[in-house]
Parts: structure tokens; sequence; C-alpha cells
């Protein structure tokens, strides 16, 4: 046996068998994870997929900060019974720019990873007050304090900044005008406010008063955030590639 | 009777020692040695027969060819294969010919239900009895109608949709914001109140025949001189026991004053022309199809 009945050695020094360990725990890494990086099958390049918007993020910073994750995932699977409820599988690239990203394993709620688009805004404000008074079944807990909550762009620009530092490529114009696309979103017909420029920024950028009421609330954040999840592939023109 | 003490000899131990305590050096047991000899040729099994090895650009596929997208596509295909004829004789199909109890009628009802439940019940309520300002598929009260094809449109271009050019479109003006004051407001509220049978009684008749000069001026247009409403603007028929956003004092208030704008999607990019047509059979036939 020769080699094989050398393990006495490893087994009687506990300093050659942590580092021995370490070695082995370091290679299973390097080949498990290194190669994400670089595989060209595991980066895929999806066209239509952006950046957040200054609304949407603080939108996304609302939905993080109200634990939405905790019932609500982000990750339609790919198989036949989540394709037909929720839509097309989620795609890598979808959530490229979260951090950190709103996958989750945990349904309470459904997914809501294409629930873009799915219900209006005022579903979406009557639904957050109040989830029985559309879904009687529903357990979901109410968020109606959303209305009422004010809220000013004062801080967006440090928080895409901060985006920027962990990789999500913001130009420096899209930081300049953080503020003017963040107004112009939630109430497109306001003075100041230029929907064009917002769309040349962020492209399918949707810009109304999300949540009916003056003034710019949480929810309109939100419901900003909410309405473009998962529109921004178009699907009739995306090819998968099975290799993945 | 006396047993044979067995000669048994003890294996060799480990030669170390710890307060009087000795380890025998057994081999590990033979069927454990195998499964662990096992697991390491089917590891290698395994990286072969599925994607797995890292190189250059891309990883190994695998000799099986696996992919997960491959075999979710396989399988939406071989499930919609089963459906295929019916699929398309209801995508095509002219609702109002569906005989009743044929295998097409069946199916629109029941891959209907399955559409209603995936994708309307959320807002009409899993049973379609509706809420406060989500209409109730059950009764025979239609905003813009009730009939086969009036249901298919609304289902395929939504109600105020705003990424659909056809959609259905009208809208109640604010009437608290330009138009009316508090007290004509006030009149106009008893007068709405007056036309409903469960309302009535709650109306305020000392402003009713004020309100009723107000709603002839401001709201007849499109609810009608008798406040029977009109389909083709999506008006509703204020003289039936239905209100949609409430029927207390306040809420009609609420309404007349702020106009109501109640959205439904289109459904015509979201939805094959079969599930639209399956749902709009299915909610023909709830109770209130025309």
């Amino acid at each position: 046996m020769g080699i094989l009945d050398k393990h006495g050695v490893i087994e009687k020094n506990a300093t050659i068998l942590l580092v021995g360990s370490l070695l082995v725990v370091t290679v299973g890494g390097i080949v498990e994870i290194a190669p994400l990086f670089y595989l060209e099958n595991t980066i895929e390049d999806v066209e239509g997929v952006r950046p957040y918007s200054p609304l949407e993020l603080e939108g996304r910073n609302i939905y993080i900060r109200e634990g939405c994750y905790v019932c609500h995932s982000q990750m339609i699977r790919p198989m036949r019974d989540e394709v037909e409820r929720y839509g097309h599988y989620s795609l890598a690239a979808e959530s490229q720019y979260d951090h950190p990203f709103q996958w989750g394993s945990k349904r309470t709620g459904p997914d809501l990873a294409r629930v873009g688009g799915r219900y209006s805004d005022e579903w979406h404000v009557d639904h957050l007050a109040d989830p029985q008074s559309v879904v009687p079944e529903s357990v979901m807990p109410k968020y109606a304090f959303l209305l009422d909550k004010l809220i000013e762009p004062k801080y967006i620009q440090d928080v895409m900044k901060t985006n920027r530092i962990v990789g999500v490529p913001y130009t420096d114009e899209q930081i300049a005008n953080a503020e003017a696309d963040w107004l112009s979103q939630a109430d497109p017909d306001g003075d100041n406010s230029d929907v064009d420029a917002l769309q040349a920024r962020y492209p399918k950028a949707q810009a109304r008063n999300f949540d009916g009421k003056p003034g710019v609330s949480e929810m309109d954040a939100l419901i900003a955030y909410m309405q473009m999840l998962g529109t921004l592939v178009d699907f009739s023109t995306f090819t998968p590639d099975a290799s993945r | 009777m006396s047993k044979k003490p067995v000669e048994k000899k003890d294996p060799e131990t480990t030669g170390h020692e710890w307060d009087g305590i000795q380890e025998f050096n057994n081999p590990l047991p033979r069927w454990w040695v195998w499964v662990f000899y096992l697991t390491i040729v089917w590891g290698i099994w395994y990286t072969i027969a599925y994607p797995a090895w890292p190189m250059i650009k891309g990883a190994t596929a695998g000799y099986l060819g696996y992919s997960t997208r491959a075999e979710v596509a396989e399988e939406i295909e071989r499930f919609k294969g089963m459906n295929s004829e019916l699929e398309a004789q209801l995508a095509s199909a002219d609702l109002n010919t569906l005989t009743p109890g044929s295998d097409l009628h069946n199916y629109a009802i029941q891959s209907g239900r399955a559409t209603y439940a995936t994708w309307c019940s959320q807002c009409h309520g899993s049973g379609a009895n509706g809420a406060v300002g989500y209409p109730n598929l059950l009764d025979n009260d239609w905003l813009w109608g009730g009939a086969l094809e009036d249901i298919q449109m609304t289902v395929a271009y939504g109600i105020r949709s705003e990424d659909n050019d056809d959609t259905r479109y009208s809208e109640m003006p604010a009437f608290g914001e330009d138009y009316l004051s508090d007290e004509e407001i006030a009149q106009v509220v008893a007068y709405a109140m007056s036309l409903s049978p469960v309302t009535k009684d709650a109306a305020d008749m000392s402003l009713v025949a004020d309100g009723a000069v107000v709603f002839a001026d401001n709201c007849s247009s499109c609810h009608m001189e008798d406040g029977t409403g009109d389909r083709s603007q999506g008006a509703p028929n204020l003289t039936d026991a239905i209100w949609l956003f409430g029927e207390d004092k306040a809420a009609i208030t609420a309404v007349i004053s702020e106009g109501p704008y109640g959205v439904m999607p289109a459904w015509s990019g979201k939805l094959t022309d079969s599930q639209i047509n399956a749902v709009s059979a299915y909610i023909h036939q709830l109770g209130g199809g025309e």
C-alpha cells in the first residue's frame, strides 16, 4: 500500500491536518468559484438590462427596508409550473445590477420577478395599503404608511455612488442628473420634468404619478420599482443559449 | 453443555496509550470502504456525463447533453403538444358558436379557469366576486358590456391601459377640482343616491331636487338623463343596486370629487389568443354573461 499507509502522520499532527484541509478546500474553491468570473457561458449579456433609475432604486431600498424579500422571491426557476404561472424564467443578467440580489428561496407570497405591468398602479396602492381589501385570503401585512411618508431625492446620489463602488456602471451623467431624473419619473408633468432625458438615460423607464396623490411618497417609489420588475428584457427577441 | 471458548486474537493496537486506555487498530468495515470507492467512481462519471469541468471559455457540456433550459422548453412543448389541436381551434373560434358540453367548450372553461386564477383573481377575487373598485364578474351589471365579444375585447385590450392603443378609454372628471362647488357636489350625491334602491333611504331628500339639475348639467351626457349609464363609455348604471366604489355617502362623494380611474392591464401581449378566448368564455358563463 505504501503511501496510503502514511495517513497516520496526518492524523497525528494537527498542524499538518489543518494545512492539508486548507489546501483541499482551496482547490475546491478555485475549481468551483473562480471559473464563474471568466467563463463566457456563465456571464450572459442580455439586451435591455440596465441599472435602476434613481426612483426605482429608491423603491428598491424601501423594498429591502420593509423586508419584502422575507416572503417574496425574485427568481422564476426554469420549471414548467413556474414559467406558466410567472412568465419566462429569470436570467442571471436580470439581477446583475442588484446589490444585494433578491432571489430568495422562501415564498409566503408569490414570486415578484415579473410583477411589472401585471397589475394597475391603483391595484398596487390598494393592495399595499390593505392587502385584504383586494385579496381577502392574503396574509400580507398592511403598508398604508408608505402613502403618508413624503420623500425627497436628497440622498439618491449617494445611493447611486455606493452602487457604483460595488460595480453598477452608473455614468457621471446619470449621477449628476439623479435628482432631476428622480423627480421627472415621479411627476412627469412637473415644471422641470424631462421624461425624454430620463428615458434616454434609462430606457423603458415608466414615468407617472404612481400613487395618484400629490407629492412623491414612498408608495410612488415602491410602485415605480414594482412596475419595472422583469420588464426590461424583450422575450420575443431573446434566444436562450441552451448551454447555460 | 458449556460453550467452547472462542479463541480470538486481539488485533494490534495503535501503539499509544492515554491513562491506560489503548486503541485497537481495526481496519474500516469493508462495506464502508467499498461505498467510499463507489462515490469516487460515481463522482468521476458525473463530471463526464453532466456539465462540469471549466475550460478556457466555457464548461464541458457533458456526455448526456443535459441542459436545464432545454429541459424546461421541452417540457412546455410536450404539454402544449397535448392540447395543440384544441388550442388551435380555440384561438380562432367564434366563441358564440361554442356548444355547451362540447369538448372545445369544456376545454375553454377549464383552461379559462386556470388562466383566471393565475392572472385575474388578484383584482377580481378568486371567486370572481370583485372588491371595492374592482368589478364583480358574477352579476349581470357590466360596465363595458357582457356579451362574449365585449368581454373578449376588455380582456385583450384592457381598460385605460397605457401600453395598448386599442384599450377602452373614458375618464370621469374630478368634479371637486374645478367643476363643482362643495354644495353642488352634496346635492348631486343626494340625487345619485336617490336613484339606487340600496341608497335611496339614506339620500338627503331636501337636496335631491337641486341635485337633479346639477346631474342634468354635468353627468347626464355619460350616465344618461335617467342615470342608466352608457356602456360605450363605460359609464355605470346608477339606478341599479351596485356601487363599484362603495355605497356610503363618503365613498360616493369621493368618487364624484376625485373621479375614479380604474385601470385594467391589456392582456393581448401576455396571454395567447386561445387563453384570452378561454378566459372570456369562462367569465361569460359565471352567471352574468349576455
